[in-house]
């Protein structure tokens, strides 16, 4: 759908220099709202997750909910923002259906929390983002506009609202602009995201559900010629939900933006909307420039003092965070910062973690969720910690190798078992008679069998062609069905074919 | 039984209730008084006759009638949200809307029993002082049907000094209790703001509106505020403390020793150098209550207060500033008016139309004012500067309390103007509350209790006390109502010119 022009991307990079800059919107896991006592569940049919406070019905009034304003601070704290010790709500005025009372309760120049910073890694360098201000707002509703082709307004027959969301808490998280990432300008941007995210679930103030809306994006991006002192012109690409659309966002925004500073056109500052189908953006309304808020303190909440004592309460019971995290399990399993990025993308280190802490060994259980349980979710296309099968359950697996009641190839098969519903590992093993064979009769009689069988190759091993052996292996395998350990049938046929 | 119902005071309706009237009795003479009288006076909006029987006949089952306030009548300004009943905040962009909620005000006197007669006249979303501005027709004054019966809560004072009511709750931003209260010749009572929960009040400015009572002597206005007072965890700005103890304090206010007691007269309103405005017989009847006060022992002083010069140009930037923020939400989309949604108008079309048909020219003027002095380039300027004085206000308040207990001054700077007069004139009926602006700003408490009559109609004294001391407003006033009624012989009410159609109540 986009004609505009494009620069190749390694092109941009020899003319222009990005900053890049993030605002993202997180919705709080709080079981109720913002400023009433409704229910947040998600999914709840239109409307009905709604009361006098929440439609903005006159008369109604916010109270506060604490919990939102603790959760707030604990990510503040752990973003190393400053507390403020005196905020305010602020009303930001505007017009439009999904906003109940004509206005949405925000935080203007009073935050909860300023001058933080996070370091985000890419590629083995270090990026330090600058977070100008975490705040406390509330949702909108949700617009569903009916008839039309765009699904926008324009051309619409009718219009529905939904209000559930309306007053759901949302901290919005600010960075100051992030000039010096050059190339890597669209990774650091996703590795921030994906670094908040990861703070936000340690957290626990968020269920961080990219694709439910729980966490959104607007990404800033400009272009400056290299070696200008100013920074350019930026765009806002508003509603860019999910990992992989940030990097792409940026770096369309890089592409776009070049090919119109090559031909000496202006940027304009404006609001684009991004379409994750294409990876492009468009142009939003230009109206919204000359939206003037009348911002002031919203008067019917009283401001918010958090007591220092209290935010050290927080900040001391403030959980390991990741970076933190990775670094201590890096050393305990062993392993490199670059094997530990592997981990990471993969979205494994908690899985590993927690098949570690049922008992398997670090190397085991990253060999396993990183080598066939990242092939399943790949063939089934959803993320690892989407599979149906538990850390304990890859340990109890791994403990069934390790003491020598399957091999491999049997492992793999009780994984269909477990992942089909079957039961544990043990389990599976047991109904599909998975074990394998020790020195029994039974694998006594086919070794017998495959000599047997197979004249001229135990002739040819008698003969002191030992890697011939090989074919009468695979003959006993084979007859019992992969259950046999090669290792043991090939020393039974060893015993056999050289002793004699 | 005697035939007067609708001009007894709460207290002896409560004596009589004990006595064996039953609530249905008294509901149905004020009822029908409403039926008779209202049509001349205008002071309801919405009257559900039926309602108001059944649920007094239900009161008066559970046998509870007579104690507390159970089975007491009582009228609501239409700016309270009752569930189920239509409340329009006298605007036409809510007509026909009947809120599925009640405010807590409205909750808490059904729990303790009362009945509602009906939801009254108001100017609208309480921008006035005259009532002239209601979407739904004037209200006239009982003392005289040619004069406004004050505002913003006229149907109210209306209601109660013409006997349609017993009393009634009000709401007051800038004066709109005291200012109606004291020109019908009622007692009115403005509390500390946050001490009457706002939850349900259809908000005009947040950070001044506060609900209170409106009635004919002030021990009832002491029993209707402790009705309604008290913490609600609905409302932010609410104070967490016990619910006062007035009720008493109008007693004892009532036997008339007021030794020790320091009261201060405010030079800014209506003293030396500040009469401009002020009618020669207001000041007298000022002057006389003084003297009254101090003869029963009170120390009078005059003080100074400067910044109360500058209440009426900060009053008019704060409260327009919140008001055109509250009258956002009023869009046509949820509830209410809408206009021009037929299919040839896009949304902000249909926004602007709702707008422009469902708000009157005040309400206009109000969100245009506030509007503007929002604005970014002109918020400091206006808002800001506004917020200041705001400051000085309540420091100059806070300074006059290190050496009074109470301060004293006019209500209203005229008594009731006749119907009309200042409509054109915004500035001149802005100036109705000059004197009330003051204890709005600071959130302080205040009183308005009748001190005598001008030209033939009532005059209001205004007693402001410090914050959450709201007591010593009841106190002062019950001393001065007490000695004027001992001195004339008779209520204050009493002097009403009675109409002819008063009707024979108590039937049983
Ligand atoms: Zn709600």
């Amino acid at each position: 759908m986009s004609t505009d022009t494009l620069v190749d991307y390694d092109q941009v990079l020899t003319r222009y220099e990005p900053v890049i800059g993030l605002e993202t919107h997180v919705e709080l896991g709080t079981a109720s709202k913002m400023f009433c006592g409704c229910s947040t569940t998600f999914g709840a049919e239109p409307n009905t997750q709604t009361c006098p406070v929440c439609l903005g019905l006159p008369g109604s009034l916010p109270v506060a909910n604490a919990m939102a304003i603790e959760s707030t601070i604990r990510i503040g704290l752990a973003l190393g923002c400053r507390i403020a010790t005196w905020s305010r709500f602020a009303r930001k005025n505007y017009f439009y259906p999904d906003i109940p009372k004509g206005f949405q309760t925000t935080q203007y120049d009073e935050p909860l929390c300023t001058a933080g910073h996070l370091d985000v890694e890419v590629d083995g360098e270090t990026y330090r983002v600058e977070i100008e201000r975490v705040h406390l707002e509330e949702d909108t509703g949700k617009n569903l506009h009916v008839g039309g082709a765009t699904g926008r307004i324009h051309g619409a027959d009718h219009s529905l609202i939904d209000y559930n969301r309306a007053g759901i808490p949302l901290v919005e998280i600010v960075t100051r602009p992030i000039p010096g990432a050059g190339a890597k300008a669209p990774e650091v941007a996703k590795a921030y995201v994906t670094e908040l995210r990861e703070i936000l679930l340690a957290l626990g103030v968020s269920e961080v559900r990219m694709e439910q809306g729980n966490l959104r994006c607007d990404v800033n991006t400009s272009l400056a010629p290299i070696g200008s002192l100013e920074w350019g012109t930026r765009t806002e690409t508003k509603n860019v939900n999910s990992l992989r659309s940030v990097e792409r966002a940026v770096r369309f925004e890089m592409r776009r933006q070049a090919a119109l500073l090559d031909e000496g056109t202006r940027i304009l500052q404006e609001t684009r909307h991004f379409h994750e189908d294409t990876g492009t953006t468009s142009p939003g309304r230009s109206k919204e420039e000359a939206t003037d808020y009348r911002y002031f303190p919203e008067p019917d909440l009283v401001p918010v003092a958090p007591d220092e004592e209290w935010v050290a309460k927080l900040a001391a019971m403030l959980p390991e965070l990741p970076a933190a995290r990775r670094s201590r399990l890096s050393d305990e399993w062993g392993i490199t910062p670059t094997e530990m990025a592997w981990l990471v993308n993969a979205g494994a280190v908690e899985l590993v973690s927690d098949t570690v802490a049922a008992g398997a060994s670090p190397s085991d259980a990253r060999k396993w969720w990183l080598g066939e349980l990242a092939r399943r979710a790949n063939d089934a296309g959803t993320d690892l910690s989407d599979l149906a099968v538990t850390p304990a359950q890859v340990a109890e697996l791994i403990g069934l190798i390790s003491a020598g009641t399957i091999n491999d190839q049997l492992a793999r098969q009780a994984l269909d078992g477990v992942l089909a519903g079957e039961g544990g590992p043990a389990a599976v093993v047991e109904a599909r008679g998975l074990a394998v064979m020790g020195d029994s009769d039974e694998l006594v009689a086919a070794v017998d069998a495959a000599i047997e069988a197979n004249p001229d190759v135990a002739e040819k091993v008698r003969g002191g062609k030992v890697q011939a052996i090989g074919a009468l292996v695979g003959a006993v395998m084979k007859t019992t069905r992969g259950k046999a350990d090669a290792a043991t049938v090939k020393r039974m046929l060893e015993e056999r074919l050289t002793a004699s | 039984m005697s035939t007067s119902f609708t001009s007894m005071t709460v207290s002896e309706l409560q004596a009589a209730l004990a006595d064996g009237a039953t609530s249905a009795d008294v509901t149905r003479t004020y009822l029908d008084r409403i039926e008779a009288e209202d049509g001349v006076l205008g002071a309801y909006l919405h009257v559900d006759p039926e309602a108001a029987l059944e649920r007094a006949a239900a009161v008066d089952a559970s046998g509870k009638a007579g104690t507390g306030l159970a089975g007491i009548p009582v009228a609501l300004k239409d700016v309270v949200v009752t569930e189920g009943i239509p409340t329009t905040s006298g605007s036409r962009i809510l007509e026909g809307w009947k809120p599925p909620y009640d405010a807590t005000v409205a909750a808490r006197l059904a729990a303790a029993g009362t009945v509602l007669l009906g939801k009254t006249n108001m100017d609208e979303f309480a921008m006035g002082s005259s009532t002239e501005n209601s979407a739904y027709g004037v209200t006239r004054n009982p003392w005289n049907p040619e004069r406004i019966p004050g505002g913003s809560s006229g149907g109210s004072s209306a209601a109660v000094a013409g006997g349609l009511a017993p009393w009634a709750i009000g709401t007051d931003t800038g004066g709109s209790i005291r200012q109606p209260a004291a020109l019908t010749g009622l007692v009115g009572h403005k509390p500390t703001y946050g001490s009457v929960s706002r939850y349900g009040l259809i908000a005009f400015s947040s950070s001044l509106d506060q609900a209170g009572p409106m009635a004919r002597t002030v021990l009832d206005a002491a029993l209707l505020h402790e009705a309604i007072g008290g913490h609600d965890p609905l409302d932010s700005t609410s104070i967490d403390v016990p619910v006062p103890v007035l009720a008493e304090c109008a007693r004892r206010g009532a036997e008339g020793d007021l030794s020790g007691l320091k009261v201060g007269v405010v030079r800014e309103l209506g003293g030396q150098g500040h009469t401009d405005g002020y009618e020669q017989g207001v000041l007298d009847r000022f002057t006389e209550a003084v003297a009254l006060l101090e003869s029963m022992g009170a120390e009078v002083r005059e003080v100074s207060c400067p910044a109360f010069d500058l209440a009426l140009p900060a009053y008019y930037l704060i409260a327009p500033s919140e008001a055109s923020s509250n009258l956002s939400r009023f869009d046509g989309v949820r509830y209410g008016l809408r206009v021009g949604d037929d299919g040839n108008h896009d949304l902000d079309e249909v926004m602007a139309l709702t707008r422009e048909q469902g708000f009157g020219a005040e309400v206009k003027r109000r969100i245009i004012l506030g509007t503007y002095a929002l604005s970014s380039g002109y918020y400091e300027a206006y808002y800001g500067q506004a917020q200041k004085v705001r400051t000085l206000i309540s420091r100059d308040f806070s300074a006059a309390y290190a050496d009074v207990d109470v301060l004293v001054s006019p209500t209203t700077p005229t008594v009731a103007f006749p119907l009309g007069s200042r409509v054109d004139d915004p500035v001149a009926m802005y100036a109705a509350d000059l004197c009330t602006l003051p204890a709005s700003l600071a959130g302080v408490p205040a009183i308005s209790v009748p001190c005598g009559l001008s030209d033939g109609l009532p005059v209001g004294f205004q007693v402001m006390a410090p914050a959450l001391a709201d007591e010593r407003c009841y106190q002062v006033a019950a001393a001065l109502e007490a000695a004027q009624d001992a001195a004339r012989g008779s209520r204050f009410l009493d002097q009403l010119p009675r109409r002819d159609a008063e009707p024979v109540g108590g039937a049983a």
